[in-house]
Order: C-alpha cells, then structure tokens, then sequence
C-alpha cells in the first residue's frame, strides 16, 4: 500500500499534514502518537516537525527509562554538595517548555513517566514535589510519542493516547512514499498568528461530536481535539472561519484513528446513484488531503462540496470523507467484540514498570555502601550529614584542610532498601472443548470467577488462557484489572475439540515469562482431561494424550505450582494422571449446581498454598 | 496556572457535583472517591469548586494555614505556644487545592527535616509537606488507584484523624490537617485495595454521557473557555456567585441543621438491610444528609435528603462480591425503593 493508492489507503500528505498542524500549536493540540518502526521514515517525518518548529522551540528525546529525577527535576548533587545548601535541577520537561518532546518507545513506557506527562499535558506546568523541593514550573508541551509496537503487541497507553491529538500510522509507508514538501516554517509561523482569531460556528462543534458518536468514540477530549484540529487547520491554510474541509481534516485525523465502531452510513448508495460527481468529489476529498493541494485547491474543493451535496445533512458529509479514511486493515478488526477495549488497558505492562516494581516499595533506609550495588539515598545521607557539620568544620578547620562546604563522611551514606514482594501470577488454563462445553464449562467459569475474587483479595495478577478446536489462545495477559478477566470469561464460547497439550503448552510458555519478570506463577488447569487434538493439530485420542502428558512433565520442571479441576461428570483417570504428571493438587468436581462448585474450590488449598 | 473553569459551567455530572459539595460543606463527611472514565472533567470539577469556597483567614507566617477563629487545641503547636491568636496578625488566603503527584516520595507528603536549615545553619526543623499545605482544603490525588499503599495508608490516616504526626529523622511534630480528600481512577487500571474504598466518606461514578446534544454542549462550552477563558468566567460570574454563596450560607446553617430521631432510625434501618460493616456507613450517610439539607436551605433533614445521599454514601460499603459489576448502585437504591414504599 504507497502513495495515493486505493481510496482508505492513509496519504503520506495526511501524515505530513498531522506534522504541520502540530508544528503550529503543540501544546494546545497535545501532540502526536506516532506509530512505525524506526526507519528513514520516521525519521523524515520528525525532521520535518523539527524544520516546522520554531526555531527557539526546544525539541527533546525522553529516552525509555528516564528517571523521575531527571524528567521533574531534582536535587542536584554536585551543586549541593559545592554550595552547602539544596541545589535544584530543572527537569527535560522543564526544559522543553514551549516546545515538544519525543518520548522513544512509548509503548514501553513506565506509568509514573506517562502519568507526568498527563499531567504536565493538562496542567500546563511541571509540578515538583520530591527531595525536599517543591516547585511549580510553567510548561506548555507537545508530545511525539513513538509507538513501536508490533502487531499484538501491546500499543501506547490510553493514558497518553486519549491526550494526544493526532494518531499517524507510518507503518504502510515506504521511503518512496515520501515527497511533498508541504508547508514552509514562514506558513507555520504565520498560522500560529493567526490561530487566536479563527474563528468557529457551534454547528462546526457538533458535527464533530456527532461524527465522534457515529464512530464509537466515547471520549469527549478527543471531540475537543478534534475542535482544536479543525481551527489549526483553519489556520494553517491561511482561513480565518473554520469551513467544512477543516472539519474533514479533525475527522480524518483525529476521530477515524479512534473508532472503534464503522457507523452505519445509509446515503452513499443513493449518492452514487443521484450524485454520481459529488460522491467522487467527496472521495477525491479524501485521498488528497487539502495539505497535498494547497490553499486554492482545497477552498475550491470545498466550495465543490457545499454547492454540490447541499441537500445531505453536513454530518454525514463529514462522516464519510472520515470513514474513508479508516484504513481498511482498521475496519476487519473492528468486529463487534473485538473493539480497541480489547486491546491493552494496562499501559506499560513490560519493561520499566514491572522492573520497578520488582525493585519493591522502599521500606526505609539504612546505613551503608553504596558502593555494594545498592541505591544511594541522597537526602537520607544528607540528612545524616547535617547535624555534624558545625563539628566537621571545626575540625576541619583545625586541621587546616579545606574542602566542600558540605562534609559527607563514609559513616552518613544511607542506602535505599527495597522491600520485593514477590507477585503471583494466577494462569488460568480453561478447556472450552466440546466435551467440556457440554459438561459445565458454565460451572466452571463460576469457579474460576470465584477464584478470581480470592485472587482481587490478595492483589495478584490473573492470566486466562482457552484452548478449544486446535489451539490455545492467551484471552487475557497477566493483568490486575478483574473486569478484564470477567469480561474475557463471559466472551469464552465453547465447543470444538480438546487440544489440551497445546492448551498446557500455552501456560508453561506464559510461566516462563513470568518467571523471566521476576514474578512467581501458578497455574490452575480446568479440563476434563479428553485430549482428542494433538500438537499438530490432527484427531486422535491416545497421541493427544500422550503429548498432553509431556507438556505436562515439561511444565511441572519450570517449578511452578499447579492445581487440576476436573470438569468431566464423573472423576475421570486422565484428569488425575495429568496432576499426577504436574505433581499438582487433583481436585474432582462433584456434578453438582455452580454454588456446591464453588463452595467446593473454596474448600480446595488454594494455588497459593499448594506444594 | 490556568485560570478554573467556572464551576456552574459544568454540564451534566450531577452526582459528582453534588458530592463535592456535600463535602466542602462538612469536612467530616470524608473524601470523594471518583471513578470511571477518563476526561470527564473530574479534576476540573475540583479546581473549580475550590475557586468558589470563600477565601479563609489564616494566622499570617503559619505553613500549616491555621485558622485564628478556632479554640487553641485546634491550631499548630506553633501557634498555640505563640502569642494568642487574636494577637496575632490574620490574612486571607484562597482555599488551597494540592495536588499530589503520582511519585511524589513520602516526605514531601508528609514532612520532613528541613535540609535547607539543617546543612546551612546545622538547625533541626520541620519542613511541612503537602499535607500542611492541603489544611482546609483539598487534596487531590489522581489515579489514586495506583499510588503506593504506603502512601495511601498514610493519607487516609490523616484525612480522618484530622492531624498529622510525623516522627522521623529525631522529630517529633504534630500539626492539624483537615482537607477533603478527592481521589480519583479508573477501575479498568486495577481497582482499589477493599479497605481503602470504606475510608472514603462518599463515592460516585462517572460515565463519559452518551447523548449528542450533552457531548456537543461540554464541548462547546470547554472550546468558548479556551478561547476567552475571562469572558467565558465572567459570563458565568453570575450563576457561580449563587453557588458560592449558597455554599457559604450552607457552611453557615450547618451546625444548626437538625437530625429527626425518624431519620436516623431509617439511616440505621437502611445501613443494616444493606449490611454495610460498621458505623462509619451511617455516620456518613447522616452527616452526608445534613450537609445537603444545609444546601438546600431546609432547618431539618428530611427522608428526601437521605435519599438521595444514600447511594454515595453507601454503594462503596456493601460487602461486595468483586465480579459483580452492576451491582452496589442497584443494591442501593432497591434497599431504598423497599424501605421507603412500603
């Protein structure tokens, strides 16, 4: 997909057009989410917002695992030490006041860095409350936050995604792609004067909020980017009245990346029909954004627009020219369940945030090295130093050496110490076969619900994984949020075969990951234990076993925990050879109604106290 | 810092609304939990409520904003040492709202030595953190799902005590921190411990609104701000008058609000179906009555108020099962709906 292609196909002018408006009011617009890998792509397009910006505007890279010191600011050490009182620092986003930054690998990012973000974003200045400083420093701040999330992957954080204006998916583009010189910075600075005056009817307002409903867009500060988009669009190509291809322009790039739903547009037929040029003018809308045209051809197409399509409601007008901008890739996805909710809600799952955590909450201090590899504590150790001073400096004194202003002694370093909690991660490995449908998968979804209470009680993380037909699938991530786990549940259809060495495999695979994260796993398996499906995917009741076996034995070496809940009528001797392989608890379920069931996994040991 | 919207200007969010007035009314009602979507205008609600609250008289040089019209045990230890408090020099503040920032580090929560003083003049001192600084006030903390238990243990501690006291680093200092403690989150990013959810006094759900003409009015109105933000304030100055003054006038009648022995033995008959833990459930649910009796100006609670109270004051109470979604709001009102119609 390249260039002016297929109508839908997203324009390389859209995403240059996302760098311009965000050139002229970064902060008022929030910013941009950026999707792509690194490449000559992406870096075209932020040397383009670096040539847009004003050139006293700072731009600066947040690297992935900033500290908070650095990004709020913080007690500079070598200043306080030299100078014998506290020293502040000013922070990046301090220092990138007026301008943007680049936050690398956003997807990645640690919550207390996108928190700060937010917050800076909204309040329009950095708020310092640590060290033993607190200052408020006025910050106006565009992000570029670059998503490098592969398919599946996990993306960006609604945290940030909600804030940020423009959402520009660089992935379909190729370098060759890449043209259009697009607007000069002198543009860029003549619409940042512009800006204050443009102007905007109410009936520009709800459109966009109607557009923003019939796409499934629930955030109302997406409805007010999109405002903010259409007038710096506006002003960008020299207008000072917002019009209608202003409109197409905040639909196009701020509302259409959101949907989460593809509305139900009844006029495109009969337009084909009755107004076979105005639906082609429309069309031509879409592929040539007005930034690829410039001013003229874009007032022309407008004025096309409103003298040829007057008698359809203005919304609808606008709703098209944005649904035809929902790349189609967007639109298979979007099947009735399986909306952007779906996708990650947990931000920063990987990386920092499990790596801070797994550094534990500090729980006091003590004196030490720091040398050992723990953390200096700087103000525990200044604090420790402060008393003695007066006497250092006597001494000192007497002793005619000179020195810092403050005199720091072995004896003052204090370390950090971190209390770990180790987190249990509770995988729940459900069998949705057939056999086990026609049992009671019901029942056995209120157990593992049950379960899951127990598991809300004690703060630990759920994972769901469901195997059915021919393989096993993750529904549901290490997460902590239980309206994830229960929605996942409730959406788990039944039927098919039992694949239940994939099913195993599955969980030994998510075990390991866990484990590689420092947290500790246990894995609760609810099957009847009639394998019928095989690794490779073929039919046959003693091989699946038999494999089920070995991915059982394969997993019960990673250590880890595990508990068997027999789904099948009756006990059946599979589901207990299958603990038996695991070394785990074998818990057969009486047949029985779902509040004896739960009374019964109530009773069992929980995961936790298993051996 | 960007001027507040006006607080009447804020459509819709009723129930949000309405508890943090309740709350501003009478502290002793506990903090306001706020759940739910994002960018429903929860942190502007807060901001614009605190530019409403009369500006209050403090005790000039005091950083914990001690108030001169009240009796000694209620002041600092500096003040109440000091001169008396009607010597002392008064002036007036606007009511402070403190935000704490996600990461912000205990001691700048709850106070520390002075490092400042401490390497400079080799002085043991007390630097106030934002506890102080938040002393008739606000407190907001967002996301409040998400900070550190450490620290959310510790400002529920102090929200309902009403005093900090901070023993660290060889001091020892006490001093009053009464504030309205907001919190606010989504439950998708994980939900509160259990036992946090019962220290807030009251605690509502919001919902980003559905209908067109809601959504194209918050943006209208939000877009007419940020344009002009000082014409849009003083179209609203107003209708934001009424409301402050209805608050002060509130503020003022509270003590004289009566409780009907009727009413409380409904509050405890409704406590008890519900089978909230504890009194804390009913002394909200009272107290949360008689702050909106106040504001509506009535000399006696009546059913009405309990009524309406009932559901933010209790829905976070019930013994609840996790999993059940719709749940304590429903639960709430059917208690009610029983009570009262039969």
């Amino acid at each position: 997909m390249s260039g002016a292609a297929a109508p839908g196909a997203p324009t390389w002018g859209d995403a240059a057009l996302a760098a311009a408006l965000c050139a002229v009011a970064p902060a008022h617009l929030g910013g941009v989410a950026l999707r792509g890998m690194p490449g000559p792509v992406r870096e075209t397009w932020l040397d383009r917002l670096r040539g847009l910006l004003p050139e006293t505007a700072p731009l600066r890279r947040i690297p992935l695992h900033v500290s908070e010191g650095r990004l709020l600011g913080g007690l500079d050490l070598a200043a306080t030490l030299s100078a014998g009182r506290p020293v502040g620092e000013r922070g990046l986003l301090a220092e990138s006041a007026g301008g943007v930054v680049v936050l690398a690998m956003a997807e990645r990012a640690a919550r207390s860095t996108l928190a700060h973000l937010a917050a800076v974003m909204d309040f329009a200045e950095v708020v310092l409350e640590r060290d033993g400083l607190a200052r408020r420093t006025p910050a106006e701040i565009g992000v570029v936050a670059l998503d490098e999330a592969q398919d599946g992957d996990e993306g960006l954080s609604p945290v940030l995604l909600d804030r940020l204006a423009l959402h520009v998916d660089l992935r379909p583009f190729g370098i060759h792609d890449v043209d259009d010189p697009g607007h000069g910075p002198a543009c860029i600075g003549a619409a940042r004067a512009r800006l204050p005056r443009v102007e905007m009817d109410g009936e520009g307002a709800a459109r966009l909020c109607a557009v923003a409903l019939a796409l499934g867009v629930a955030s109302l500060r997406s409805c007010l980017l999109a405002v903010r988009v259409a007038r710096v669009s506006a002003a960008l190509l020299g207008r000072e009245r917002v019009d209608e291809s202003d409109l197409a322009v905040a639909a196009r790039l701020v509302l259409a990346p959101r949907a989460t739903r593809v509305p139900q547009i009844e006029a495109p037929e009969q337009a084909a029909e009755d107004d076979r040029p105005d639906d082609g003018g429309a069309q031509q809308a879409a592929e040539h954004p007005p930034a690829a045209e410039g001013r003229d051809t874009a007032a022309q197409d407008a004025a096309q627009d409103a003298g040829g399509e007057a008698g359809k409601p203005l919304d609808d007008r606008v709703l098209e020219a944005t649904v035809a901008a929902i790349p189609p890739q967007l639109l298979a996805q979007l099947g009735p369940d399986n909306g952007p909710r779906q996708r990650a809600q947990a931000a920063g799952r990987s990386g920092a945030l499990q790596r801070s955590r797994l550094r534990g909450r500090p729980s006091g201090v003590l004196r030490g090295d720091p040398r050992a590899g723990a953390r200096l504590s700087l103000i525990e150790t200044l604090r420790a130093a402060a008393p003695w001073q007066r006497l250092r400096r006597a001494q000192a004194a007497e002793e005619g050496t000179g020195g810092p202003r403050v005199l720091v002694r072995r004896d003052d370093f204090r370390i950090t110490r971190f209390r770990q909690r180790a987190e249990t991660t509770t995988i729940f490995v459900v069998d949705a076969s057939g056999s086990s449908a026609l049992h009671r998968l019901a029942e056995a979804k209120g157990a593992v619900e049950l379960l899951l209470a127990e598991c809300y009680v004690r703060r630990d993380q759920v994972a769901l994984i469901a195997f059915r037909g021919r393989q096993a699938e993750l529904l549901l991530p290490p997460t902590r949020s239980l309206v994830r786990a229960k929605r996942s549940l409730a959406a788990l259809p039944g039927g098919g075969g039992t694949p239940l060495a994939a099913g195993i495999d599955a969980a030994a695979a998510l075990v390991d990951l866990v484990q590689r994260r420092g947290g500790t796993p246990s894995v609760i398996l609810l099957t009847d234990g009639r394998a019928n499906i095989d690794r490779d995917g073929a039919q046959g009741r003693e091989q699946a076993f038999a494999q089920a076996l070995d991915s059982a034995t394969a997993l019960r070496l990673t250590g880890v925990r595990s508990m068997v809940i027999d789904t099948s009528p009756r006990p059946h001797a599979n589901a207990e050879r299958l603990a038996g392989a695991l070394r785990g608890h074998y818990l057969p379920l009486p047949h029985a109604d779902a509040a004896a069931l739960s009374r019964a996994v109530q009773s069992a040991a929980p995961p936790r106290a298993a051996h | 810092m960007r001027t507040p919207f006006p607080f009447s200007a804020i459509v819709g969010q009723d129930e949000m609304k309405l508890a943090l007035l309740i709350a501003a009314v009478d502290h002793s009602v506990g903090g306001v939990l706020v759940f739910g979507d994002r960018g429903t205008g929860k942190s502007t609600a807060i901001r614009a409520l605190a530019a409403l609250m009369p500006k209050m008289a403090v005790v000039a040089g005091c950083p914990y904003n001690c108030d001169p019209a009240v009796d000694r045990p209620m002041l600092c230890e500096a003040c109440q040492g000091g001169q008396r408090p009607e010597a002392a020099k008064t002036r007036t503040v606007p009511v402070p709202v403190v935000d704490l920032p996600l990461g912000a580090t205990e001691d700048r929560v709850i106070g520390a030595l002075d490092l400042e003083r401490a390497l400079t003049r080799g002085e043991k001192a007390f630097e106030p953190g934002l506890l102080a600084r938040a002393h008739r006030g606000f407190l907001y903390i967002d996301e409040v799902n998400l900070l550190e238990d450490h620290l959310v243990d510790a400002l529920l501690d102090v929200a309902a005590s009403g005093e900090n006291v901070v023993e660290r680093e060889g001091l020892s200092v006490r001093h009053p921190a009464r504030f309205v403690l907001v919190g606010s989150g989504n439950p998708e990013e994980g939900e509160l411990r259990p036992q946090l959810l019962d220290r807030f006094g009251l605690s509502v759900e919001v919902r980003t609104p559905e209908d067109l003409a809601t959504r194209v009015e918050i943006v209208q109105q939000r877009d007419a701000f940020e344009r002009d933000s000082a014409g849009f304030v003083k179209k609203w100055s107003r209708r934001d008058g009424q409301v402050r003054r209805r608050l002060a006038q509130a503020r003022e009648r509270l003590s004289g609000v009566e409780v009907p022995a009727p009413v409380v033995e409904l509050a405890a008959r409704l406590c008890m179906r519900l089978g909230t833990d504890g009194l804390r459930g009913e002394l909200t649910l009272i107290r949360a009555a008689r702050a909106l009796a106040s504001l509506e100006g009535r000399a006696a609670v009546t059913e009405e108020e309990l009524r309406r109270v009932a559901p933010p004051a209790l829905r976070h109470r019930l013994r609840r099962d996790p999993l059940d979604e719709a749940g304590s709001t429903a639960r709430v009102n059917r208690a009610l709906g029983e009570l009262f119609d039969a």
